[in-house]
């Protein structure tokens, strides 16, 4: 492969999928709120 | 009006994933579909290759990433298949939502065949049973296509017994709900798909020739950057490729638990479904690398999209590539799955709107309709005239019914009910990441301008000449007639009333919901 081709590669794999580890990082600092089914009124309420 | 309901059977609860991951699974399972496999590899070649990624990127950011939370927050608020959601939102608002359940019921119907077909070359990839003229056997042999278009019953039974098949698979799923049909479905098929598409990659990555692929893949043509159409394609591409503006993700998020991180959940969508075009992008390339290397040609000679890709060049690669017959069963399986999840969220769509509308239980509800989409499915499409009627709905669908109506969807909510600041406020009610102003514009200003764009670039060439040289009576009546029928549908759908028991007139469960809320801003603006 060329090299401006291998670059454009590993831009691509680096944003699309840095773009979906940082999404996932993010959803797993912030848990599910378990308690919270939308048939229960939650607690705090 | 609630008062007409019968006290003594409470309305049932509405269904939920159980799961926030559950959720994220099934919204991935219907955005990755046939689309990212055989459409965007083309599409991002044909605009400017590595260079594409700009514009796409742009698109996702400012368009697709935008309208799906538009999607989210509509069905998440309101908590209702889109008809019963958009109505909530505001009376006039209903027929968009009748609007987006047709244009799901015209989609299941050809979606299903082309699934069908996939499974048939799953199994041929056995055999190779097409011998050396791919082409030949898939239009003359296996679809028996007739030479002109028009209206044929001529059954063709290798495509009908296979579609059969597909149709009572999904039923049964629809049947099994949310929970037991559509979260296990996906949960299931998506590890699948991505475990058989991964493997398709890295044997397609030591075929010969596949370097020559991804170079023609991957180099950038920066002068595409300039063109007005490149960057159509690219909005054009993500919208069709996010599954936004036509219901399926406002029917989904209505089954979410009340207190979901919606953006923070979308994100992951949306960087899955992209993640996976990039590599459905690098896998077919280097594929077609082998396949030019073999013919002894260039990539601009073998590169193709769409039915061609699948079901003609991909049979030749097949036949040629060592360990073809593996490649084959990976590759036409990976579409078979891609393909069933997408379309049991389409039937959704459908499903979740008539057991609102008319206040029927789950089964019923999904037998009845998912039988009425599969008989038309089955009565129209496994004919010899089939792939013509496939054509011209698919084309004006999209361009008249997708596009159109979310073009027409987000100029309702934003510029004449002004709704989207109170739907900005129910994304950051439990969201991660906070939407505002920036949201707000993106939505109202820069998602308009790109759907106005391509409809009228539709408009304009399928105005000019006949769609594919079909003749005009057929276009006319399946593709201008079923696009102009389906609005008018539309309108008559809203105007029959909501059946007593629907959950329009009784849903003390949403109720409740609405007054927390209510409770909430009040103590907040104390």
């Amino acid at each position: 492969m060329t090299t401006i081709a291998i670059t454009m590669m590993i831009i691509a794999i680096l944003t699309v999928w840095g773009g979906l580890a940082l999404s996932l990082l993010n959803l797993k600092r912030h848990p599910e709120d378990e308690g919270a089914l939308p048939e229960e009124h939650a607690p705090e309420l | 009006m609630s008062g007409q309901a019968s006290p003594s059977a409470a309305p049932e609860k509405r269904e939920t994933f159980s799961t926030r991951r559950l959720f994220i699974l099934s919204a991935i399972g219907s955005a990755v579909g046939l689309g990212n496999i055989w459409r965007f590899p083309y599409i991002a070649y044909d605009n400017g290759g590595g260079a594409f990624l700009i514009p796409y990127l742009v698109a996702l950011l400012t368009a697709g990433i935008p309208l799906l939370f538009l999607d989210y927050a509509v069905g998440h608020k309101f908590r209702g298949s889109a008809p019963l959601a958009y109505r909530r939102l505001h009376r006039a608002a209903e027929p968009l939502g009748w609007w987006q359940v047709l244009v799901c019921f015209v989609i299941a119907a050809y979606y299903a065949v082309i699934i069908a077909w996939s499974l048939m070359y799953t199994i041929f990839s056995f055999t190779e049973a097409w011998g050396d003229d791919a082409e030949g056997y898939f239009f003359g042999t296996f679809l028996a296509l007739s030479e002109a278009p028009g209206v044929g019953f001529t059954y063709v039974p290798a495509v009908f017994f296979p579609l059969l098949l597909i149709w009572i698979t999904v039923i049964a799923i629809m049947v099994a709900g949310i929970r037991k049909g559509i979260s296990r479905a996906n949960s299931i098929l998506l590890p699948l798909l991505m475990v058989m598409f991964l493997l398709l990659v890295v044997q397609s990555l030591f075929l010969p020739g596949a370097a020559q692929g991804l170079n023609a893949f991957f180099t950038p043509d920066w002068a595409a950057l300039a063109d007005p159409a490149v960057w159509a394609a690219a909005y054009g591409h993500i919208f069709f490729s996010l599954s936004v503006g036509y219901g399926i993700m406002v029917t989904y998020s209505s089954y979410l638990k009340r207190r979901t991180d919606l953006t923070g959940s979308g994100m992951v969508v949306a960087f899955s479904n992209s993640g996976f075009e990039i590599l459905a992008g690098i896998g077919v390339f280097a594929a077609l690398g082998f396949m030019a290397q073999a013919a002894g040609t260039g990539i601009n000679d073998v590169v193709t999209q769409g039915i061609g890709l699948a079901f003609v060049a991909f049979p030749t690669i097949v036949s040629q590539a060592p360990l073809g017959p593996v490649m084959g069963v990976l590759f036409f399986g990976s579409l078979v799955f891609a393909g069933v999840t997408s379309l049991i969220s389409v039937l959704e769509v459908i499903v979740a709107a008539v057991q609102d509308k008319l206040g029927w239980g789950r089964i019923k509800a999904s037998v009845v309709v998912s039988g009425l989409v599969a008989a038309v499915s089955l009565g129209l499409f496994p004919t010899a005239t089939g792939l013509y009627l496939l054509d011209t709905s698919d084309a004006f669908v999209n361009s008249f019914g997708i596009t159109l109506g979310a073009l027409v969807t987000v100029m309702v909510l934003a510029w004449f009910l002004r709704k989207l600041p109170l739907l900005s406020a129910h994304l950051n009610r439990t969201s991660t990441i906070k939407m505002r102003r920036t949201w707000m514009v993106l939505v109202a200003g820069v998602v308009p301008l790109a759907l106005i764009y391509m409809v009228a670039n539709e408009f304009i060439s399928k105005i000019t000449t006949t769609y594919e040289g079909y003749p005009a009576w057929f276009v006319g009546l399946f593709g201008w007639g079923m696009a102009g029928g389906l609005v008018v549908l539309a309108l008559i759908l809203t105007v029959i009333p909501w059946s007593r028991k629907s959950k329009a007139h009784h849903d003390p469960e949403y109720q409740s919901i609405v007054d927390e809320e209510a409770e909430e801003e009040e103590e907040q603006a104390r």
